[in-house]
């Protein structure tokens, strides 16, 4: 592809032979804003270290949330059992009686199932996910110094850090955080009397989010600005990495949908202080009937999906960016499609605005409406139906190089399938009348965007460790780390189906108040253990993770796996500014595995004569 | 002290796990990178292999093991007519699905395993190939295009309210935090209004008693229904969101607060049919104390149930109603049954409810009318009754 700058002709000869010289060497930023600690590990602004701050912070919240499912998952497993044990941990919301019987408060299981759901959705896949990647990426595998605005960057993470700080108070409140499920749906959640949780937990709740999206508009903002305007030299659209592809299609995604969360929580902020009515109308609670009327409880739930649906895309797609990268790197061949599999993104992402009703097929709206959201969401299978087609076939004829990233990537595809198909069960109206709410969704969200995002962060995290910390992880307690986490998370959700397709539906304190749902003891009782068991695993990966960024086998060759993107181009360990000289420039794909005899050729080498670049087609 | 016990073995633990990871390290070194590689690919790719068949195995034998107590292609099969056509296409999305799952998982953990690393292995340079791609957007796109019709279908015949001048029950289901208040219209067929205001513990439905159609209206604490009439289910809520929601007959629709619901169905298996039924299945047939072999088995124990299924507070899982389909002989028995709440629970009882800021009497007729006489008013004047009617008077005693 001819590049025609105003110089013409010579620069282009420059810049391949030395690099594209932004003269940022000139001007010595990079140091005056990394002179001390605090501005080199706390309000950092260099991207590297943003992303390393989302991605603990991230694994912070990972590890809470984790634990507050175990216990719950003890509540429904073992409802018989003495939970006394957890008192010093829990507190008050395990009671006790005169026999010595520990049992946790209904009000705290509601409680830890609504923080599991929000802080895993927001605070790990979101914010952990996507957070670290696309700032750890996106510069770096664009050759941009760093993001646009460094400034707002810091920022991002700080509203996070906020945000978190907010919920990790609500934790410890007398009354509880809220509890009124994550997609907090009114009236449960604008009445104080409906709920303990509802009262300064749900404040609480709301503060933190809205925080929460600050952080997310700020940073998306700065991706979407710097794959705009901070590409190098060469660097096309369709030669970005599908990495950056996913990235920026996030970004853009949460742009336009987080707004309208926030709107919505505003609304609900207006009805619990000032005595308005958008979600109220006609109750009676707690002996007394409530002014309010003429308001719709379902107008929250529009505004809620609105950003609830594209939320789940904002999960999974930086997942499925990883996942292509590392699949084709450790296979040494280029991604099936490279082409199809951008289409295909955009294709979701344009979807995933037009989708938001099927969560709401029996939420009371009128029937007719949802044939639509039928449509539009069973569409959307079309499109990911195409991926997982090109992700097989890029394993098709591949020399595949099996460690922690790859088996990751390669379970992510498989989980994908799983939860993906019974999608297309619950995206039918029809099949959603009995199905929704029931187990059956907890199986698919979980394994679709929560296990399978867990997965793509996890392969994310294991191959672009020594790019983060100069060291690998430990390749053994990686594959521990998986092989107990594949065959546990199935072994968790799989049996959920059964559940669901009995009928047992969601968040329920017990079941035996059913004749219908309480015959499945032994069934909870094994998804509890499993539980447990992949919980502990996780255990093995955090401690791999702080082990090997000190005591990791070091990285001694700049481009460790042998990858052709421009991250491995930089330092080991990069500084402010990523590269020492002058930027790399781009001549090529990021795809060329196998080509031509040759196990891999970078991005930054020119392409011969005659040669086609890979990715036109 | 058991605590610093637990805290022990897991330091100890992480400290075993450290040590094997550093050794195979280690070993890796001293082998060679390239040879640790190998072996890693090796015993991998074998893994996934091994993992992908048990994996399936699994996923057909449990799918099996668990078939008689799932609603689908088990004994559970729908209770009411609407309901089949739900299951039928339950069935057609879970081959088809069913038949992507096996061939996608099948072709991922073999290629893993036909492609695993090895030494000199030329890799094919294929960066795409628009006829597979073709052919893998053509294929889905044509199969999810039949599963939207027949579901869109299905759908709209579920959904699909009563028609004007069809016969059909209707009754009345609303939630609250955290039991569920059922209704009926008592001998006329109707329901009458009801205003949340005048809630009160006597009033649990707020009804206005000024309006004739719900002085024979009665609140029976279990469903009943007679086989083979359809029913049209008034859902309400009172404080938060609930879910009517009675897994047997595929139903499921929000209760609102403001913006009443409704449900469409028609029973058409008895509980007493429903229970032959599942006796069929050994699984059913188990005691439901399996210590004494005088107890019941699970199919004599069987009964519809109503649950919530919207999460509504502390309470959520414990909102339940026994529901009873029986012939249309035992419904009329059971009508005859029921009284009035009116006449029974309000009238003349002082009962006392504040609107306004005033306060006034619940009863509007009190002390002026008997009860029978405004009952029997209210059906003489305002109500046709129907012909083949279940609206057999119900005997309002003073």
């Amino acid at each position: 592809m001819a590049y025609v700058t105003e110089t013409g002709y010579n620069e282009e000869v420059l810049i391949k032979e030395n690099g594209l010289n932004d003269h940022f060497h000139d001007h010595h930023h990079g140091d005056k804003f990394q002179s001390n600690f605090i501005t080199t590990y706390i309000f950092s602004q260099d991207h590297k270290m943003i992303a390393r701050q989302f991605l603990i912070t991230g694994m912070f919240w990972a590890i809470i949330g984790a634990a507050m499912s175990i216990v719950f998952r003890l509540q429904l497993g073992f409802p018989e059992e003495n939970m006394a044990w957890l008192r010093p941990i829990l507190g008050k919301w395990i009671t006790v009686d005169e026999a010595g019987m520990g049992r946790l408060a209904p009000e705290f299981y509601y409680a830890l199932v609504t923080m599991h759901g929000t802080i895993i959705v927001f605070f790990v896949l979101t914010a952990g996910l996507s957070g670290t990647f696309s700032n750890l990426l996106i510069p770096l595998q664009l050759g941009a110094r760093d993001m646009a605005s460094g400034f707002l960057n810091m920022l991002s993470y700080w509203f996070f850090f906020l945000s978190s700080a907010v919920m990790l108070y609500s934790l410890f409140l007398s009354t509880g955080p809220f509890s009124g499920g994550w997609t907090a749906y009114p009236p449960l959640s604008a009445l104080p009397q409906a709920s303990t949780g509802s009262g300064t937990g749900m404040t609480l709740w709301l503060l933190s989010l809205t925080f929460f999206v600050v952080s997310v508009l700020l940073g998306g903002i700065n991706y979407v600005t710097t794959v705009l305007n901070l590409r190098t030299k060469g660097m096309t659209l369709w030669r970005m990495p599908l990495t950056i592809w996913a990235f920026f299609l996030t970004a853009i995604i949460g742009i336009l949908s987080f707004p309208v969360l926030v709107s919505g929580f505003f609304l609900l902020m207006f009805d619990r202080g000032l005595g308005t009515s958008f979600y109220l109308s006609e109750i009676f609670i707690g002996g007394k009937a409530l002014e309010n009327v003429g308001g719709s409880p379902i107008l929250y739930q529009h505004l809620f999906w609105f950003l609830g649906h594209p939320e789940v895309y904002i999960i999974i797609l930086p997942a499925m960016g990883l996942v292509s990268e590392v699949l084709s790197v450790h296979a040494r061949k280029p991604i099936f499609g490279y082409k199809a599999m951008v289409m295909s993104m955009l294709a979701i992402g344009f979807l995933s605005f037009i989708v938001w009703a099927h969560h709401m097929f029996m939420s009371g709206v009128n029937p007719f409406i949802s044939n639509f959201f039928v449509l539009f969401t069973l569409i959307i299978a079309v499109p990911s139906a195409v991926k997982v087609f090109n992700w097989i076939a890029t394993l098709f004829g591949g020399n595949i190089r099996f460690n922690s990233p790859m088996l990751f990537a390669i379970g992510f595809v498989s989980l994908f399938i799983s939860g993906g198909l019974t999608g297309i069960f619950l995206g039918n109206s029809a099949i959603d009348i009995p199905m929704h709410d029931t187990y059956f969704v907890v199986a698919h969200f979980h394994i679709v965007m929560g296990i399978a995002a867990f997965f793509g962060m996890f392969a994310g995290v294991y191959h672009w460790f020594p790019k983060m910390f100069g060291r690998f992880m430990n390749e053994m307690m990686g594959k521990i780390h998986f092989w107990g986490t594949i065959a546990g998370a199935y072994a968790i959700f799989w049996p959920m189906h059964y559940l669901g397709m009995a009928g047992v539906p969601r968040r329920y304190y017990r079941f035996d108040t059913f004749e219908a749902f309480k015959h499945f003891e032994d069934t909870n009782k094994f998804i509890t253990v499993a539980a447990i068991i992949v919980f502990a695993l996780q255990i093995v990966f955090v401690i791999n993770f702080f082990y090997s960024i000190f005591n990791g086998k070091k990285v001694t060759d700049a481009n460790p796996w042998g990858a052709t993107t421009l991250e491995w181009t930089t330092p080991i360990e990069p500084g402010h500014g990523n590269w020492e000289g002058n930027l790399p420039a781009v001549e090529r794909w990021p795809y060329d595995y196998g080509k031509n005899g040759r196990e891999f050729i970078p991005q930054w080498e020119p392409l011969a004569a005659g040669e086609q670049d890979g990715g036109n087609h | 002290m058991t605590g610093l016990i637990i805290l022990l073995c897991i330091v100890m633990l992480a400290i075993v796990i450290i040590q094997i990871g550093k050794v195979t390290e280690l070993t890796a070194q001293i082998r060679g990178e390239k040879d640790a590689q190998k072996e890693s690919n090796e015993w991998n790719s074998k893994g996934l292999l091994i993992f992908g068949a048990v994996f399936l195995i699994f996923c057909v034998v449990s799918a099996s093991y668990y078939r008689d107590d799932m609603l689908w292609y088990g004994v559970n099969e729908s209770a009411s007519v609407e309901g089949s056509s739900i299951d039928n296409l339950f069935n057609i999305t879970l081959i088809c699905t069913g038949i992507v799952f096996f061939i996608t998982h099948i072709l991922l953990f073999w290629f893993s395993y036909k492609y695993r690393g090895r030494e000199g292995r030329t890799v094919l340079y294929m960066p795409h190939d628009n006829r597979l791609e073709m052919i893998w957007t053509a294929v889905p796109a044509v199969v999810l295009t039949f599963l939207v019709i027949a579901g869109l279908d299905t759908w709209n015949d579920v959904m699909a309210d009563v028609k004007e001048g069809e016969d059909y029950i209707e009754i009345e289901a609303n939630g609250m935090q955290f039991a569920w208040n059922l209704r009926y219209p008592g001998p006329d067929g109707k329901l009458g209004a009801r205003d949340y205001k005048r809630i009160t513990a006597s009033n649990p439905f707020g009804q206005d008693f000024t309006d004739p159609k719900g002085l024979d209206d009665f609140y029976p604490d279990e469903i009943v229904l007679p086989v083979g009439k359809k029913v049209r289910v008034r859902i309400t809520a009172r404080d938060v969101l609930h879910n009517f929601y009675l897994p047997h007959f595929r139903t499921k629709m929000d209760a609102i607060p403001g913006i009443p619901t409704y449900w469409v169905f028609t029973p058409k298996i008895t509980t007493e049919e429903y229970r032959q039924m599942l006796a069929k299945s050994d699984e059913w047939n188990e005691k439901m104390d399996p210590s004494d072999p005088e107890s019941k088995t699970r199919a004599e124990m069987f009964n519809y149930e109503l649950a919530c299924a919207e999460l509504c507070g502390k309470g959520h899982y414990s909102m339940r109603r026994v529901v009873r389909i029986v012939s249309q002989q035992e419904y009329e028995d059971w009508l005859k049954k029921q009284q009035s709440w009116y006449a029974n629970n309000v009238h003349n009882k002082g009962g006392k409810v504040v609107i306004n800021g005033k306060e006034e009497s619940e009863d509007p007729f009190e002390g002026k009318v008997t009860p029978v006489d405004v009952v029997k008013d209210s059906t003489s004047t305002a109500v046709t009754v129907k012909k083949d009617s279940t609206a057999i008077a119900a005997p309002v005693k003073k």
